[in-house]
């Protein structure tokens, strides 16, 4: 990995295996990394699905348009037709129009969640690896009592006291599920604090920020990078769990748990329309992510314990 | 051993201490106050009221000396007070714990039975089609929310096929046993997930396995491919399973939140849930100790049972 940082020098031309290569810049671990992803059939086939699933919630309502906001009882429950694919639900909604606009928002939370878990874990478990010694000991006894709670729990408990919006959900969800993270760039930290160039670096006066922004957090990247991934298919599933229990985001907003949450009450009448478009959504998305992940970590030969 | 045992259990009530810390500060950043939270928004207006439970259940002391007297309480196996339902936590936790355990228990139960044999299989016949279909189910119920799952099982074999009751059984455990058939949907649905990720683990533990020198060594001797499969390789196999199993106690019992609330079984899980939309907060708090000590008892039974299962595994 410290290749990548500093790129070897006095190689003008690119070796015949770079060849193929648009660029003649030496290869980094980026590039190598994307090699080895590209190999993966199932990682790519996760990566177009989901490229293909954004697309459909983001750019979606700019073709097929639906009304989401007012609720038409005169519509209610209608079984798929021609101008409605997926019918309708209990609240006169288009459901394949809402699969869009719920989707927006599962997907939203789920990646911005996971972004703000990974920058608090990162930064906690480097600090903590990187100081070592009493620092270590209770930074990390913290995590130890937060993951043994169940994060369901956890967060179940923080939404009942505060009702959240949609940013709150996400700082609650993200304050939830930074502790694997934690754990695991505490463990790189421990073993990169020691490596000469550190050392070399503190030896020349660099600070401990330093260390820890410039060279620990830099050099865990692909642990970072691949964790991050399941975290993202984690939020997803857990603002899921939490919309679907009534407590996750409030209408008339809903994500993909929200939308089951209403129609599971309507699936003993047989609207089967109401749940398996956001179920099949919730399954595909949460699939081609861990795909992706299993990928990136084979990419960045990360060698991680999954959960 | 004896000494990393003690450190080890040290180390685990730490982390029980900090859990309460944790959950107190919780309690305390009850939105208004807990005797608001408790009397009603009704009680701003009827301040000697509030004051007489304040003074009653001490919340007019410091907050430290607030934090002692709720620790001594717990101590005491006094978990709070349940105002909704007009009874103890511990009480409550009394009636429902058991129905959790025996749910959470049988589905555990029919997992490793399901997913140790599925992981080996996987293992021997890897990259052929039977892996491929496990690795591709496992995914499936991995990626599938719990309640979804319980919802297409109910749909299925409830609705459809009429062979399981949709709502599981209620009243105390033995009705658990005499009402089975209500009770298969839950545990079928619990199950899948645990599945999901214990074969997982069992089938790359067996790969890990099959690739050592003793293998070779015992087929070398002599030994038939199915005994160095059974008695060597599975034995082996199963000592990170056994660790597993102790570190999924957080991820089982929130699957059981789920499962729970769909089919309404009157466990832990399903209490939690009703309290937390009913924002009673006594009940949660308690229920949160009680499955983070539930937690950490897990992870430190892993970690014994790694020592004592894997004799190269020694804790200076």
């Amino acid at each position: 990995m410290t290749a990548a940082t500093s790129p070897a020098q006095g190689a003008p031309g690119a070796p015949p295996a770079a060849a193929a290569l648009p660029a003649t810049k030496p290869r980094g671990m980026f590039v190598r990394g994307l090699e080895v992803f590209l190999e993966n059939k199932l990682a790519v086939v996760g990566a177009v699905v989901l490229v293909l699933i954004v697309g459909f919630c983001f750019l979606g309502p700019y073709f097929y348009h639906t009304d989401q906001v007012t609720v038409n009882l005169a519509n209610e429950n209608l079984p798929p037709a021609a101008g409605r694919p997926l019918g309708t639900d209990q609240s006169g909604y288009d459901v394949l129009g809402r699969l869009m606009v719920a989707g927006q928002i599962s997907l939203e939370v789920g990646l911005a969640a996971a972004i703000l878990a990974t920058v608090v874990g990162t930064l906690w478990g480097a600090i903590a690896g990187y100081f070592g010694g009493v620092t270590d000991a209770i930074m990390m006894r913290l995590v130890d009592a937060l993951l043994s709670i169940p994060t369901l729990f956890l967060a179940l408990v923080v939404v009942s006291l505060f009702p959240p919006t949609e940013t709150e959900l996400i700082v609650v969800i993200a304050l939830t599920s930074w502790l694997t993270t934690s754990r695991l760039i505490r463990g790189e930290a421990l073993a990169l604090r020691v490596r000469d160039y550190v050392q070399a670096m503190r030896v020349m006066g660099g600070g401990s920020a330093r260390a820890v922004f410039r060279h620990i957090a830099p050099n865990a990247i692909g642990t970072i990078i691949v964790n991050a991934t399941f975290q993202v298919a984690d939020a997803i599933l857990l603002v899921v769990a939490l919309s679907y229990l009534g407590l996750g985001i409030r209408p008339p907003q809903t994500d993909w748990g929200g939308m089951l949450n209403a129609g599971i009450n309507a699936v003993y009448d047989g609207y089967w329309w109401q749940i398996f478009p956001a179920g099949i959504a919730i399954i595909l998305v949460v699939i081609a992510i861990n795909f992706i992940g299993d990928a990136l970590r084979d990419s960045f030969e990360v060698r991680l314990q999954r959960r | 051993m004896i000494g990393f045992l003690i450190r080890r259990i040290l180390q685990a009530a730490v982390v029980v201490l900090i859990v309460t810390v944790i959950v107190f500060i919780l309690l305390r950043a009850i939105p208004g106050n807990i005797a608001v939270a408790i009397l009603g928004p009704a009680a701003y207006r009827n301040p000697a009221a509030l004051a007489a439970f304040n003074a009653q259940y001490g919340f007019d002391k410091p907050w430290y000396s607030q934090y002692l007297l709720w620790l001594g309480h717990l101590l005491q196996g006094n978990l709070g007070f349940s105002f909704t339902l007009d009874q103890s936590v511990s009480s409550l936790l009394g009636q429902r714990l058991p129905k959790t355990i025996i749910l959470v228990g049988i589905s555990t139960i029919v997992a490793l039975i399901i997913a140790v044999p599925v992981g080996l299989l996987q293992a021997v016949r890897r990259n052929k089609p039977v892996d491929y279909t496990f690795t591709g189910l496992s995914f499936l119920f991995y990626a599938a929310p719990t309640f979804f799952v319980g919802t297409v099982l109910i749909l299925v074999f409830s609705v459809k096929l009429g062979w399981f009751g949709p709502e599981a059984p209620q009243g105390g455990i033995v009705n658990d046993f005499t009402d089975w058939r209500d009770l298969t949907l839950p545990v079928v649905t619990l199950a899948l997930v645990t599945i999901a990720l214990f074969s997982r683990y069992m089938r790359s533990s067996v790969l890990d396995n099959i690739s050592e020198d003793y293998v070779r060594t015992a087929r070398a001797k002599g030994a038939s491919r199915q005994r160095v499969l059974w008695r060597h390789v599975m034995r082996n196999s199963l000592i990170p399973i056994a660790t597993l199993l102790g570190l999924s106690i957080p991820g089982i019992f929130a699957g059981a939140l789920i499962t729970e609330s769909v089919f309404n079984y009157p466990g832990m899980g399903y209490l939690f849930f009703q309290s937390a939309q009913k924002q009673d907060y006594p009940v949660l708090l308690g229920f949160i100790v009680v499955v983070a000590i539930a937690t950490v008892v897990g992870s430190l039974l892993a970690d014994v049972a790694y020592a004592v299962l894997d004799p190269r595994v020694r804790y200076a």
